[in-house]
């Protein structure tokens, strides 16, 4: 595990010039939410509450906060299965994505995908993929469309893809950002580097572990940033976006954090040493954000405290309402098979016949 | 289908399906083709023979060999309202995106209760009998055909690969369309003006009152071919094409074995788990009383398809040995002819 423990920069601690200070609350009141969420996700978790897998943007709250800060409303977000933190950001309420965990018909996907399969058409949040490198194909064919459908500017849209670190090694990576490249669509990708696949580091899994160095196959700029330091994302992103609306240039961006327990909340994570704890523990962006800001004068610790508690609250508020949702109506079972009516669907639940022996 | 029919012409299933992509690409700007060698190489089976000179590079779209790639992004371009129609060049390489077709395409609008819907068409031949060898030669169509969410059509004549590759293209949802290497140069009758096949339904393409034969696709040509030449010796052969393996139409299959009391299937996939069990247990659920024999089976041999002629010839199911085995079922002996 020795080769986890990278050494990086520490994110500046010093607030850039010309930033406003309502700015810089607003992110944390973000990161102040995902960490609060994700938190009582994983106590919801344990409580039987919540089902299947669940994946936990614990520690890469900067990034999230970052990327969703640089992202505009017209354009189209697909991600992996590590997605509430980005739902939350899109702008789904807290209730909605909530009652997505607990199976409710409330949840933004009618309770019928989980947490790792968070869909809302209207902010273009366009899934939460289950199937590692499954979203990197349709985010390429979203961004082909949009090349079709608009013309290259700065009021165009682009595509914002997520993916971790492991799924650079899967066919359907090389394969989209191949086809990126070719056609010269509106589209980056964005590794969130965490450091492990599972329990699997990159050095382990990747024979180039400088994974934005991957992007010079397909000539498109491989960039790396600090993915503890919010308004470095922010900024990184915001440029990769412009290149990508305006010059119809696909760029990788590989984010680097840390992920601050396990691959889902099942995952006590022994494999990680103890240096490699550590060192996420220490590079936790919440509260060195939180201190950051209290250091330069933009909050003082009272307001910092209300903030922490503001979203614990809205938290609260989230599992009243998922709790209280029903659950999907099983009449409603097969409602959504197919959008085309189609002679002889098949209907029947199990054990029913599907002929009529007379 | 209109049956309010003026003329006809008679065309190539190749044809059919040519006029077919440029009729629908003139119709709905939306719709685009892509595919490994479909633009400048005009298809690897001449498909799409003229139309990148007559739409564009844009409409007409050369894909690099990356089949989960560009089956994934026609399926993304499809969540944003465009309805892609993807050439895969032998369903033996739909198997390199089954991902993006099996655990995307699939699922996305029931897992996102239906916030989105994927109008997306892959267009892929199967077939043997080409001398191409097990890995070129399969007939995998079961295996789309098992997925809820996909629908499956699988045409056996000119008339109905326009009329259901019409009807594809217009459908919002994912459908995989099954042609055949075998079936493109063959000849049919089209009725002229558009015509539009209803998904999920099979046809009784010739009535008989002895015996059933349940086909799709070429396996339907073979089965007219014997049941007319049965029909010389005075056994009267009726013939179901099941048009769409998903949805399947139970019914008619059903209505045909209780009027003629016997069944065969005729496919050309291999025997077990095939399209033919699905068939054989919806005759034993739905017409079971009305049986005088079991229902029997005509299907490859289960081996990987060898390239030897006489290998490739005793393994994949035959005119002779359809023949045979509806002898066999009324209980009649096999002339020598047959053998």
């Amino acid at each position: 595990m020795a080769a986890k423990a990278r050494t990086r920069p520490k994110a500046d601690v010093e607030i850039p010039g010309g930033e406003p200070a309502d700015t810089l609350r607003d992110y944390y009141e973000r990161m102040s939410l995902v960490r609060a969420f994700e938190l009582r996700s994983s106590e919801m978790y344990a409580r039987a509450k919540i089902g299947g897998y669940c994946h936990l943007n614990l520690g890469e709250e900067a990034t999230v906060v970052g990327l969703m800060a640089a992202i505009e409303a017209r354009d189209y977000l697909f991600t992996g299965y590590r997605d509430h933190g980005y739902a939350l950001l899109r702008g789904l309420s807290p209730e909605r994505v909530m009652a997505e965990l607990f199976g409710k018909v409330t949840g933004v996907s009618g309770g019928r995908g989980g947490s790792m399969h968070l869909f809302d058409k209207e902010t273009r949040l366009f899934g939460g993929y289950g199937i590692v490198g499954g979203q990197i194909p349709p985010a390429t064919g979203a961004a082909l469309a949009l090349k079709n459908q608009e013309t290259a500017g700065p009021h165009a849209a682009a595509v914002m893809c997520l993916l971790g670190d492991g799924t650079t090694n899967i066919g359907a990576f090389h394969e989209s950002l191949n086809l990126a490249g070719l056609w010269k669509l509106p589209i980056v990708y964005v590794i969130v580097n965490n450091g492990l696949g599972m329990g699997t580091t990159v050095e382990k899994a990747s024979a180039e572990p400088d994974l934005y160095k991957r992007a010079a196959s397909y000539r498109m700029p491989g960039i790396r940033v600090d993915g503890d330091d919010v308004l470095a994302v922010r900024d990184a992103a915001r440029d990769a976006l412009k290149q990508a609306r305006e010059s119809r240039q696909p760029v990788l961006l590989e984010v680097m954090c840390y992920r601050l327990r396990g691959h889902s909340v099942v995952d006590p994570a022994r494999y990680r040493s103890r240096d490699d704890t550590t060192i996420a523990q220490e590079s936790d962006p919440v509260p060195s954000f939180r201190a950051e800001l209290i250091a330069s004068g933009v909050l003082s610790e009272a307001d910092a405290a209300a903030i922490d508690d503001a979203a614990d609250a809205r938290v609260s508020e989230a599992v009243a309402f998922a709790d209280e949702s029903p659950e999907p109506d099983v009449d409603d079972l097969f409602k959504y098979v197919y959008a085309s009516t189609v002679a002889n669907a098949p209907s029947a639940l199990p054990g029913e016949p599907v002929m009529d022996a007379l | 289908m209109n049956t309010q029919v003026a003329t006809t012409r008679t065309i190539t299933y190749r044809q059919a399906l040519n006029e077919t992509l440029r009729a629908e690409l003139e119709r709905d700007e939306k719709v685009f083709l892509v595919g490994e060698e479909i633009g400048v190489f005009e298809g690897s089976y001449k498909i799409t023979a003229g139309l990148l000179e007559d739409f564009g590079p844009d409409r007409v779209l050369d894909a690099p060999i990356a089949e989960e790639g560009f089956v994934g992004a026609a399926l993304g371009a499809a969540m944003l309202g465009m309805r892609p129609v993807v050439e895969i060049m032998t369903i033996n390489f739909s198997l390199i995106a089954i991902d993006q077709i099996v655990n995307h395409a699939a699922k996305m609008r029931s897992m996102f209760a239906g916030q989105v819907s994927i109008p997306l068409v892959i267009r892929m031949p199967g077939g043997g009998g080409q001398q191409l060898a097990a890995t070129h030669s399969q007939n995998l169509e079961v295996w789309y055909a098992h997925i809820p969410g996909l629908k499956v059509v699988a045409p056996s004549t000119p008339a109905d690969a326009k009329a259901l590759l019409t009807a594809a293209i217009r459908d919002d949802d994912p459908v995989i369309f099954l042609e055949n290497l075998s079936l493109y140069s063959a000849k049919g009758e089209v009725p002229d003006g558009e015509q539009i096949a209803e998904i999920g339904k099979a046809a009784v393409v010739k009535t008989g009152t002895d015996l059933t034969i349940v086909s799709y696709s070429r396996g339907t040509t073979t089965a007219l071919e014997v049941a007319r030449q049965l029909e010389a010796e005075g056994l009267s052969i009726e013939v179901v094409d099941l048009r769409s393996l998903r949805p399947l139409d139970r019914d008619t299959i059903c209505a045909s074995v209780k009027k003629t009391g016997h069944a065969v299937v005729f496919e050309d996939d291999w025997l077990s788990y095939g399209i033919g069990a699905e068939i054989s247990a919806t005759i034993g659920e739905g017409a079971f009383d009305f049986l005088d024999a079991p229902v029997r089976r005509v299907a490859a041999a289960e081996v990987p398809l060898p390239y030897a002629k006489s290998l490739e010839k005793a393994a994949l199911p035959s005119a002779a040995d359809l023949a045979r085995v509806v002898r066999e079922v009324l209980n009649l002996s096999s002339t020598p002819n047959d053998k």
